[in-house]
């Protein structure tokens, strides 16, 4: 890379000048540092070989029918060597693209046979041809992302909560669910009875403002969370009908994410 | 209108706007008890009429594919993005450049794609593209190999406000290559400064947003 001809100006800490338009020779010069993510950007602009080419011939001001292979092909292997440099993962179509390019160059050297057959067609319009045809579906894909789109520039009205981002569907808490979860609470404290050993005098209406202290952070909380077995079986359906109460005056809200997953608490909205 | 044909255009509209999907013409006439059904040519002049009303409205009633919906009008969505808290996804050229070409040239093959683009279609790519339901296989084609060829669905027409694929922008002629130059400066520059622009979570590809839409936290209900 030329670095005798690196531009004064440019600064790392203003992205905006890894200028991708400015010259080649002076892009990554040895001593710059550039941050891994800035280059990846300027990477990223690129889809592919053929929108690189595209990309360089644009900086030259190219005719099309007489595409300076050569310089082409100096440029474009600059860039390779600039993404091998960064460690770019550079996809292997990108070589595939050089030696087309010095394949082009060397038939370009040759003389020409007056022939009639296709051989004798400049060996750059099969390129040309690729760049054209590739440069329409790019501008189809520049149309399709403008065009406006459900969920960033339209959203459906219609009469319910729509969320997008919803793959599963919903599933109801069967009460049977819940019965099975107080079951499995129970048969643990069943195992620890032996280590009780007071019984206290447990206030539904107490336990219920400490559940909802509880869940005052609007996260969800496994509903086993809530039945501490110490308090032995009391203890346990004093929580679970604390939290029925909760539940049924629409303080809190079950969810669960599909049949058989762990149920959740949270706060009601 | 008369009585009846108001109460035509009411059914159509309370059925639209509390429907999921968009309906067509067909589904509509089937919401008539079989005795009172009314013609083909009743519903469409309902449809036409509520396109009418809703004209400068904040929503509009659209076609399709198939079907009729209600959306929001596009030039609303500046303060509807502030209601709705997700972030729309954003989409690769990579990504998009398949979507295009699949859109204009179906049936294609993954080979077809790479012909064009000049470089291999990611599995990612097709991936998210038929988890979105934009595109599906349909068949293969007859040579060597059987590859399978992709299609768009309805869903993708849906998704990007199509009323059908004819109505896809014309494809552009293939153009001089010093005319594409004149462009490219320009949109490259804006490329590169939206890129810029963009903060971190904006520069993951749009897969990784994909998945972090797929959220793990139980649903609401």
């Amino acid at each position: 890379m030329n670095e005798s001809k690196l531009s004064p100006h440019t600064d790392v800490d203003n992205k905006s000048d890894f200028s991708i338009s400015g010259e080649p020779s002076n892009f990554l010069p040895k001593d710059l540092y550039i941050p891994p993510d800035a280059l990846e950007v300027i990477l990223e602009v690129f889809s592919g070989p053929l929108d690189l080419l595209l990309y360089l011939i644009r900086k030259q001001n190219l005719d099309i029918l007489d595409i300076p292979i050569s310089d082409i092909t100096k440029q474009y292997m600059k860039y390779i060597e600039l993404m091998r440099q960064i460690k770019f993962d550079l996809a292997g179509e990108y070589l595939v693209m050089a030696a087309t390019l010095a394949e082009i160059k060397s038939r370009m050297l040759l003389p020409k046979i007056d022939d009639d057959d296709e051989d004798s067609e400049d060996p750059r319009a099969a390129l040309v041809r690729r760049l054209q045809e590739y440069e329409r579906f790019r501008a189809a894909a520049q149309n399709l992302d403008t065009r406006p789109r459900l969920d960033r520039d339209l959203y459906l009205a219609y009469a319910r909560v729509y969320d997008p981002n919803k793959k599963k569907p919903e599933t109801q808490v069967e009460l049977a669910d819940l019965v099975k979860a107080m079951h499995r609470a129970m048969t643990l404290s069943e195992r620890r009875r032996s280590l009780q050993i007071t019984r206290e005098a447990l206030s539904v209406r107490e336990r219920m403002t400490r559940i909802l202290s509880q869940v005052k952070t609007g996260e969800y909380i496994r509903l086993e969370t809530f039945f501490s077995s110490d308090e032995g079986r009391m203890g346990l359906v004093v929580s679970f009908i604390a939290i029925l109460e909760l539940v049924s005056d629409g303080m809190l809200k079950f969810t669960q994410n599909e049949n058989l997953a762990p149920i959740y608490v949270k706060l009601a909205k | 209108m008369d009585k009846s044909n108001k109460e035509l255009c009411n059914v159509i509209e309370a059925a639209l706007f509390s429907a999921e999907m968009p309906l067509s013409p067909k589904q509509l006439k089937l919401l008539f008890p079989k005795s009172n059904r009314p013609s083909n040519d009743a519903i469409m002049d309902g449809i036409h009429k509520l396109i009418e009303e809703y004209k400068n409205r904040g929503v509009e009633l659209t076609k399709t594919g198939d079907g009729y919906r209600f959306q929001t009008r596009a030039s609303y969505a500046e303060w509807l993005r502030r209601l709705h808290d997700f972030r729309p996804p954003r989409y690769s050229r990579a990504m998009l450049e398949t979507l295009a070409i699949i859109a204009y040239r179906q049936p294609v093959t993954r080979g077809d794609i790479e012909d064009i683009r000049g470089v291999t279609v990611t599995t990612d790519i097709m991936r998210v593209l038929l988890e979105r339901e934009w595109i599906r296989q349909d068949g293969v084609r007859s040579v060597p190999g059987h590859p399978a060829l992709y299609v768009t669905t309805p869903s993708f027409l849906s998704y990007f406000g199509l009323s059908s694929l004819e109505n896809l922008p014309t494809l552009d002629d293939p153009r001089a290559i010093v005319e594409i130059a004149n462009d490219l400066q320009s949109n490259l520059t804006l490329n590169r400064n939206k890129l810029l622009d963009l903060d971190n979570a904006g520069l993951v590809e749009s897969t990784d947003q994909i998945s972090s839409g797929l959220s793990e936290e139980p649903q609401d209900y």
